[in-house]
């Protein structure tokens, strides 16, 4: 199994989660966050103070695959949240031991 | 005893008065109260304690950070109760004095001390004494509240309302006294309609001596200071301009043309600011900003008041322009060249405009202009030079005496109780600290 998380544009979100969908992926998590890679802050200004914001909002997205899922969810967010301009996010894929459906018990793949 | 207008108003009743005693040998009570007047004055006093709660405390509320939102909600609010009652007790009568008591120069009679000589059936003008006591009750909330965006975000309650109450007695309502009571800047022919050196200037400079003394914010400069919510601050400021209506259209105290040009004119004047500092903005950053276009407004406002019943429609419009455009000027200097931290720019909107005002009414009051002429001059000038120095008289005394007494009480002050909370207090934020409540809970 593994964890896939995605930083992805927020006005990207609902591009992404029907992309999942269509390649088989029912559920996912997703938090608010603020961070900068090569895409730097932005310049504010309130009656001629100016404030140089570094974090950008962004959304964090989580979904736990089987390892054979893994490639197709990559490209399937990669083609959502592309906009081929800087910011566009990334995606890091990490190995997942193991997971549990609170409810049944169920393990592993069948938990997902 | 109060406005120019006024007391062109009432030697009319008077002059009418007289010819009516020639008929009936006793005449005890020389005024009638005017239905009209009485309306609108009344729809006024509305008008101009909506403009501090909840426009101004709103449009305040909205600028600070998230953890002070509440500090300065209470501040407001707070103010516009202890003021009322200071206004009850002694400063209506130091300002405006008693009815048929010579005034002098300085300040009022104490005849009116807990409003003694206020009752039912008392007259002032051609409106009841009770409204316009309240009429003169509001400007008395508002303009203390103005001061509180000069040390916004860091000054002890407690500190600020005695502060407040004292500069109230001993500032505002001399002041008031000098221009609207009878007093000896009103006698020289300052014209103030509504209180460009009155309300705006007093407050103004008694905003940027307490942020001088007080200090910056911590982190003033280098830590991003951004306003928490503007759409608060946007919906307060639509409160202001509405509730200036009331502000410089009832400063006629009469339901009458000069009402009715003052509200032309100020609305011209807040629109032009508007534009000019949004134009600004675009010009030299690029984008137009809504706390800039806001903030125009409120410049456009407070130049206009003092000018408010002396000019005309195409004076208001180049007082709106230049309004937005100097004062737009003068925040980015001292915020950025000076380094002042009057928190929330009371002194480059505010005193600006309000000494920019003063001084364009002497020459906009003329009526040789064109189509860019006022209402003449007062009685006994002949010129714009000689209405200048009249009007930069006011502005000069008005400056000097609000800058000494304000930084002796706040010293005082400071060294009884203390102005400041501690650093961790003020990095904790004062909602919390002061009135363990917060803002939001989201």
């Amino acid at each position: 199994m593994k964890m896939i998380t995605a930083i992805i544009k927020p006005f990207k979100l609902d591009d992404v989660r029907e992309a999942l969908n269509h390649v088989g992926i029912t559920g996912m998590t997703v938090e608010e966050v603020k961070g900068y890679g090569r895409q730097k802050g932005h310049t504010e200004l309130y009656r001629g103070a100016e404030y140089h914001v570094e974090f950008q909002p962004k959304i964090k997205l989580q979904v736990a695959v089987a390892d054979d899922q893994t490639e197709g969810v990559i490209d399937a967010i990669c083609g959502a949240a592309n906009t081929e301009k800087i910011g566009d996010g990334k995606i890091f894929v990490t190995a997942l031991e193991q997971s549990i459906r609170i409810r049944t018990g169920e393990t592993g793949n069948d938990a997902l | 005893m109060m406005h120019c207008r006024q007391l062109v108003h009432r030697g009319a009743v008077l002059a009418w008065v007289g010819a009516i005693a020639l008929l009936t040998p006793a005449v005890a009570s020389a005024q009638e109260i005017d239905g009209a007047d009485t309306a609108w004055i009344l729809t006024s006093t509305a008008l101009v304690l909506f403009m501090t709660i909840p426009g101004l405390s709103l449009f305040y509320a909205g600028l600070v950070r998230v953890k002070n939102v509440l500090s300065v909600l209470m501040q407001c609010f707070a103010l516009t109760c202890l003021m009322s009652v200071v206004w009850f007790v002694a400063g209506y009568t130091i300002a405006f004095g008693s009815d048929g008591v010579e005034q002098g120069m300085w300040i009022g009679d104490f005849g009116n001390l807990f409003f003694a000589g206020i009752s039912i059936d008392s007259v002032n003008g051609t409106i009841p004494a009770s409204l316009f006591a309240m009429f003169q009750m509001t400007f008395a909330i508002i303009t203390p509240a103005l001061i509180v965006g000069g040390f916004a975000e860091r000054m002890r309650f407690s500190a600020m309302l005695v502060f407040s109450t004292i500069w109230m007695l001993l500032v505002y309502a001399p002041v008031c006294h000098w221009v609207w009571g009878g007093g000896w800047l009103g006698e020289m022919g300052l014209q103030d309609f509504a209180g460009g050196t009155v309300v705006h200037i007093t407050a103004a400079v008694a905003a940027l001596v307490a942020a001088m003394i007080m200090g910056p914010r911590r982190g003033f400069g280098h830590v991003a200071m951004a306003p928490h919510n503007l759409t608060l601050t946007v919906a307060g400021a639509g409160m202001l301009w509405v509730g200036w209506f009331g502000f410089n259209g009832g400063s006629a105290v009469a339901a009458d043309g000069s009402a009715a040009m003052a509200i032309l004119v100020t609305h011209l004047s807040a629109a032009c600011g508007a534009l000019a500092w949004m134009a600004m903005e675009w010009i030299r950053h690029g984008k137009p900003s809504v706390l800039g276009i806001v903030t125009g407004m409120v410049a456009g406002l407070g130049t206009i008041t003092p000018a408010s019943g002396s000019v005309g429609p195409a004076a208001a419009v180049v007082i709106g322009f230049t309004a937005g455009v100097v004062c737009y000027y003068a925040t980015n200097f001292l915020k950025n060249k000076l380094r002042v931290d009057d928190s929330l720019d009371v002194f480059p909107v505010h005193g600006v405009g309000g000494i920019l005002g003063t001084l364009l009414v002497g020459v906009f009051c003329s009526t040789q202009l064109g189509v860019f002429s006022g209402n003449g001059f007062s009685d006994g000038i002949e010129s714009i030079g000689g209405q200048l120095a009249v009007q930069a008289t006011g502005v000069i005394t008005t400056i000097v005496y609000t800058a000494v007494v304000s930084f002796i009480i706040l010293k005082v002050v400071d060294l009884t109780i203390g102005l400041r909370v501690t650093e961790e207090e003020e990095t904790q934020g004062l909602d919390l600290v002061l009135h363990d409540e917060r803002g939001y809970d989201l």
